[in-house]
């Protein structure tokens, strides 16, 4: 039974580590603010939530794993609050999209 | 395996380090030391002491970091200093650096491998206090004088903090004035985080008992919390002539350093506790400084009062 519950670890945890991976290269490769953003705030929700799906059947007793879902709730929560309010400041300062012919290239943006 | 990940954290801490210092913008400074304390935080726990890694992630990168990113900003905003030191002065200045980090790392490699002895006594003697963690054992009881003058040195800070007031704004509300957003995330994030954040301050003290946490962790999430709502403009600061703000400062402290008194008359020493209450008495202790350290914490970061016109 162990081992059956180590291997699904494995598995949640490989997956958020391979989401972390994707989230970080569009942050690094996306054109512009909002799309970077976008690579961000998906990591913070979805790979943070596998690794802490994953991390749940290591722990003793169901306090510590409702822990690990009151800090994936910290995580997402604070997350999408901060995703918000980088994409309002973007947007007040006039951050354009950009153009689809510009995207692959490596685009700083404005600094905020 | 382990070693390699140890490596890599290494060289990541290194790495931030030089990046900290190296650039010259104090905004790119400052982000690189928040990354710089977290994966520091990684390093202490590596190392097992996680009471030192919860007050690295709290008050070394959290903390640390606002009052480091409110300095950046305010330097942004003031005329840009030109003189820069002369090529000796640079070069003095770095082999004076350099040789306070050798002399460092020559002294910890130099320690005995023997284990020290106060951690022994904290572990042994942890019937004496009904605390099962070590680290608060040392912190709260053994080195309590210790404690009580940290406390005071954040005072003393904060002191410092408010003298740099211009007369015409003493006595007023501290900081700037953030207006209250219209209803967007930020509103709706501080008003649903603060009761959960109390809750994890409290959790955090009261498990502080037995196991990593402590006064000092959770006074800085509360501070977090203060600092949380000023921010989304759904409070201000009270005066700091506000009599309830100072006492609310010098509670802890006051509390700490009479109980510690008190031990001279109960318990034949200064900052000794009869046995059969330590426990509870320390977590009075606790919980006063709790209070004036997130009090303290956040006022530091709000900064001196400087609004020429009374608040309305």
């Amino acid at each position: 039974m162990s081992w059956a519950l180590d291997a699904l670890s494995a598995v949640l945890i490989g997956a958020g580590v391979l989401g972390f991976f994707a989230g970080t290269v569009g942050l690094l490769r996306f054109p512009d603010t909002l799309s970077r953003l976008h690579a961000v705030t998906k990591t913070d929700n979805l790979a943070v939530g596998l690794i802490v799906l994953g991390l749940m059947p290591q722990v003793d007793g169901v306090g510590a794993a409702l822990r690990l879902a009151l800090v994936w709730l910290l995580l997402q929560a604070s997350g999408a609050t901060v995703g918000q309010l980088i994409a309002e400041v973007a947007r007040r300062d006039g951050a354009p999209p950009a153009e689809p012919a510009a995207s692959g290239r490596r685009d700083r943006g404005p600094r905020p | 395996m382990t070693a390699w990940f140890d490596v890599g954290l290494a060289l990541m801490a290194l790495g931030l380090a030089w990046r900290a210092i190296a650039t010259r913008r104090a905004f790119d400074s400052t982000v690189a030391f928040v990354i710089y304390g977290l994966v520091l935080t990684i390093a202490w726990v590596r190392l097992g002491a996680y009471d030192v890694a919860l007050t690295e992630a709290a008050v070394g990168s959290g903390l640390t970091g606002a009052l480091l990113l409110g300095a950046a900003h305010r330097l942004e905003r003031a005329p840009a200093d030109e003189d820069r030191p002369s090529a000796p002065l640079r070069a003095l200045l770095a082999v004076a650096c350099a040789g306070v980090a050798l002399g460092l790392g020559a002294v910890v490699l130099a320690l005995p491998q023997v284990e020290p002895l106060q951690a022994v006594a904290a572990a042994s003697a942890a019937e004496a206090t009904g605390l099962l963690n070590p680290v608060n054992n040392v912190l709260m009881a053994f080195r309590a004088i210790d404690t009580v003058l940290e406390k005071m040195v954040l005072f003393a800070a904060l002191v410092g903090v408010w003298s740099l007031a211009p007369d015409a704004a003493w006595g007023r509300r501290p900081g700037r004035r953030f207006p209250p957003a219209a209803e967007g995330p930020l509103t709706l994030f501080a008003r649903v985080l603060p009761p959960v954040g109390v809750l994890i301050a409290a959790h955090l003290l009261w498990v502080g008992a037995d196991a990593p946490g402590g006064a000092f962790q959770g006074a800085t999430i509360l501070a977090a919390m203060i600092l949380l709502v000023r921010l989304a403009g759904l409070a201000d600061a009270p005066p700091v002539s506000s009599r309830a703000l100072r006492l609310l400062i010098v509670l802890g402290p006051a509390a700490f350093l009479g109980v510690g008194m008190a031990g001279v008359v109960l318990a034949g020493a200064p900052f000794a506790y009869p046995a059969a209450h330590a426990k509870a008495i320390i977590l009075v202790v606790e919980f006063a400084m709790l209070v004036s350290v997130a009090a303290t914490l956040a006022l530091l970061v709000v900064g001196p009062p400087e609004r020429a016109q009374a608040a309305p």
